[in-house]
């Protein structure tokens, strides 16, 4: 058999769960839709003692509609739930259009919004649009609840904060604001395949014209998603277009420090993710202006 | 630490009861303890498609889910297509259009194609091509494949609106 012998749990209750967390600590592992934790096990670079499977947990899977139209989705959503919600086509226009790059339909039909979270790819696109949407992450133990902001959250290289003990129960998402532009852009080999380069941003307008808030995030390109904190600094308060994008892209591909890898070099990284970033911006505006009309 | 577990579920519209270890796979499973060895294993870490099953009406790779999560459930599995010696629509198609050469990963594409069309009965060229992003043929044989999926869409479509996903009838 290809994994190793591991322990097998399957809890019918959150709490029944979080008692297992806290019996097994880091000898377990949450299974949700097992689509990057079973390839691991499956070539044994994961071998953990105890896994917890939480398909059962039903309350884990919802998305409802939160206060001054946000959203609340719990962490086992199918990312084929999120992609097909009418709630999240209305009001996060952003993460429904981040849905469909997430690898095949196949895989989206089991993987979950928080399993692709937690796992935190630096390459996932889901990383990269919490950070720019500002999301919230609610974690829950024996011990109690605690909601830690996404720019919190990614900590390294698939690393989160999210301790042993901690279950992701869901993901707060504020509420869309008028006159934001959005844009999600990536590049990878095959379609759904994991991006040499992307981006996500969202730029805001404030009632003249000007940028009010600018957030971009990069992925594929760091140990964790990454901000980038000059370029958005270059936009805010600022009226905005095409001279400025073309210096944002310079900034950007000089900011960026990525690795070589067997999918593409360092340098074809910092190129792309600058082109990207501007493309991407040019979309926000032209939507965002649209937003205001 | 030996986790067996009893399982229940239905495969191709039979019901079978097996008694499994936690770690097997469901490819493994469908494979090695039922016997059914149309689901092909690739790379057996979810990249190529191979192993596509329906997993309660949806297209899920079968490499990735172990046995025991199948409990209870429904799959389809691509001996489940054809009903006796009458070809299903698109394994038809894909023999017409000679969508295959080596065949091995003709199993996820019919899986994956029949999962598609039942969503999206009349798709574009673009659309197929998306919908098969998953799968790999390296035989290279993917301009046939999408045009027997078209074709497969367009004569379902004639035969006064039965659909291609039609479930096969239970044995």
């Amino acid at each position: 058999m290809k994994p190793a012998a591991f322990e097998y749990f399957v809890p019918q209750e959150v709490q029944e769960t979080l008692e297992l967390l806290e019996q097994y600590g880091d000898e377990a592992k949450i299974l949700a839709g097992g689509q990057s934790l079973m390839p691991l096990m499956n070539l044994r670079l994961a071998r953990p003692k105890v896994i917890i499977d939480i398909n059962r947990l039903q309350d884990l899977s919802s998305i409802s509609p939160g206060a001054h139209g946000g959203l609340t989705i719990g962490a086992l959503t199918r990312q084929r739930a999120v992609e097909r919600s009418a709630a999240v086509r209305e009001r996060n226009p952003l993460l429904f259009a981040t849905m469909p790059l997430i690898a095949h339909f196949q895989v989206r039909n089991r993987g979950t919004i928080g399993g692709s979270l937690v796992h935190a790819d630096p390459a996932a696109e889901l990383p990269a649009v919490t950070l720019v949407l500002g999301a919230e992450f609610v974690l829950k133990s024996t011990r109690g609840e605690r909601a830690v902001q996404a720019e919190d959250f990614f900590v390294d290289y698939m690393t989160t904060a999210i301790e042993p003990i901690e279950l992701l129960h869901e993901i707060r998402l504020p509420g869309w604001r008028q006159g934001r532009g959005w844009a999600i852009e990536e590049i990878s080999r095959r379609k759904g395949d994991f991006a040499m380069v992307g981006v996500a941003t969202v730029l805001e307008l404030d009632g003249h014209g000007s940028c009010k808030d600018a957030r971009i995030a990069l992925f594929g390109v760091g140990e964790t998603p990454v901000r980038m904190e000059r370029a958005e600094g270059m936009l805010r308060g600022k009226g905005v277009g095409g001279r400025t994008f073309e210096e944002i892209q310079k900034v950007v591909s000089d900011d960026l420090d990525p690795v070589s890898d067997v999918h593409a070099s360092a340098e074809y990284r910092k190129e792309v993710g600058g082109v990207l970033t501007r493309r991407a911006l040019e979309k926000a505006l032209l939507r965002a202006r649209e937003g205001r009309k | 630490m030996s986790s067996r577990r009893a399982i229940t579920l239905t495969v191709n519209g039979k019901s079978y009861e097996r008694l499994v270890e936690a770690r097997m796979m469901l490819a493994d499973f469908l494979r090695g303890e039922l016997d059914l060895t149309g689901t092909h294993l690739g790379c057996e870490h979810g990249v190529c498609g191979a192993c596509t099953v329906l997993l309660n009406g949806e297209a899920v790779r079968s490499c990735l889910l172990l046995a025991v999560q199948a409990d209870g459930a429904e799959l389809l599995t691509v001996e489940g297509l054809a009903r006796g010696n009458e070809l299903h629509p698109l394994q038809k198609a894909f023999h017409e259009r000679h969508a295959l050469q080596c065949g091995f990963c003709t199993p996820g594409f019919l899986m994956t194609a029949f999962a598609f069309l039942k969503e999206t009965p009349t798709p574009t060229e673009a659309q197929v091509r998306e919908a098969i992003s998953g799968n790999i043929c390296r035989c290279t044989g993917y301009l046939p494949i999408v045009q027997a999926i078209l074709q497969a869409a367009s004569e379902s479509g004639e035969s006064s609106g039965k659909s291609v996903s039609t479930p096969p009838a239970r044995r």
